[in-house]
């Protein structure tokens, strides 16, 4: 058995990671907060069955996600996938690539940094159906792999990297609507290399249980 | 002039297919070496790897939250309140200095 006491030593340099997901996933403060101290109790709680050696982030995710939902989500806003399915594939960089190009004398990244504000980021992800919103921020913020986000959300592998892939295409169109309202994408047109090279497709994930299952449930899904 | 004609279009489509897997570090050693030899010789691929890559670091470092002061202070003393609930005298000076 871990030592409970210990716990606050491991577990608290978590803390703005979790409320900056909590935020993500609630979009309100006041339900963020409540949200990771139930969260930080839970695990108080359990933290004698944690299994030492174990990868006590993910299980802190794990504990926040689940609460999240069970919680604190929202009724079901409609959303509709047919029109997340039909976003074509490296949707941002179709549009405002050659504008990164072609800008000389600063980094890409620089550039892109600029391009929208913390604010539009933020907004964009918290735009996305709860399951491909948490699924974006576990890979994409958080950093953790296919199989952490599996288990995380008690799904399989495939699922995680279908909404992945459906996420992240919702994700940079929500990008692009905010560009396209400041005058961003007018700067590209106006580049003349901006299509000069046209890049192939990205496939969907080469996965069997690609669509279908998630077509099925529109849950982010989770265990307790 | 389209830089993709000088190569084997299977090329580009295989390394593209799996952008987001090798972003995401979930290819084999290998395919990722492989990947990787291509992007070297492929300047309009090794554009949209960046290009996807930046995006994510761009959209990571973003997100960043501070958590308010009085949070972290409400977690403190839940805690202490649910230590002292459920195993009192636990904790002593002694407990906590795992480092």
């Amino acid at each position: 058995m871990s030592d409970q006491a210990t716990f606050a030593d491991q577990a608290m340099q978590y803390m703005s990671s979790l409320y900056a997901a909590a935020l993500r996933m609630t979009r309100n403060p006041a339900d963020a907060e409540d949200l990771v101290q139930e969260t930080y109790l839970k695990a108080y709680r359990g933290f004698g069955g944690f299994q030492e050696g174990t990868n006590l982030k993910a299980w802190l995710y794990r504990i926040l996600t689940n609460t999240y939902i069970n919680t604190y989500r929202a009724k079901k806003r409609r959303f509709d996938e047919t029109a997340l399915d039909e976003t074509e594939d490296l949707y941002l960089y179709r549009r405002l690539g050659g504008l990164e190009a072609a800008r000389a004398g600063r980094s890409a990244e620089d550039e892109l940094m600029d391009w929208f504000t913390d604010i539009e980021v933020k907004e964009a992800i918290e735009s996305l159906p709860d399951q491909f919103r948490v699924a974006v921020l576990l890979a994409d913020v958080e950093g953790f792999s296919y199989k952490e986000i599996a288990e995380i959300l008690d799904i399989p592998i495939g699922t995680v990297m279908s909404r992945l892939h459906r996420g992240r295409k919702a994700l940079q169109k929500a990008l692009y609507e905010f560009a396209d309202s400041r005058g961003l994408t007018e700067r590209v047109a106006a580049t003349p290399a901006a299509n000069d090279s046209e890049p192939v497709t990205v496939g969907a994930p080469r996965s069997p249980d690609k669509r279908g299952d998630d077509a099925a449930d529109s849950d982010v899904g989770a265990g307790d | 002039m389209n830089d993709h004609d000088d190569h084997d279009h299977g090329n580009c489509d295989d390394a593209l297919h799996e952008l987001y897997t090798f972003l995401d570090g979930e290819l084999t050693d290998d395919r990722r070496s492989q990947i990787r030899t291509h992007l070297d010789d492929c300047s309009p691929c090794l554009e949209v790897f960046d290009f996807e890559a930046e995006l994510r670091i761009v959209i990571k470092h973003k997100c960043v939250e501070q958590v308010p002061d009085a949070l972290r202070q409400r977690i403190f003393d839940s805690l202490g309140a649910a230590e002292t609930s459920t195993s009192a005298g636990l904790r002593t000076d002694a407990v906590g200095s795992a480092e």
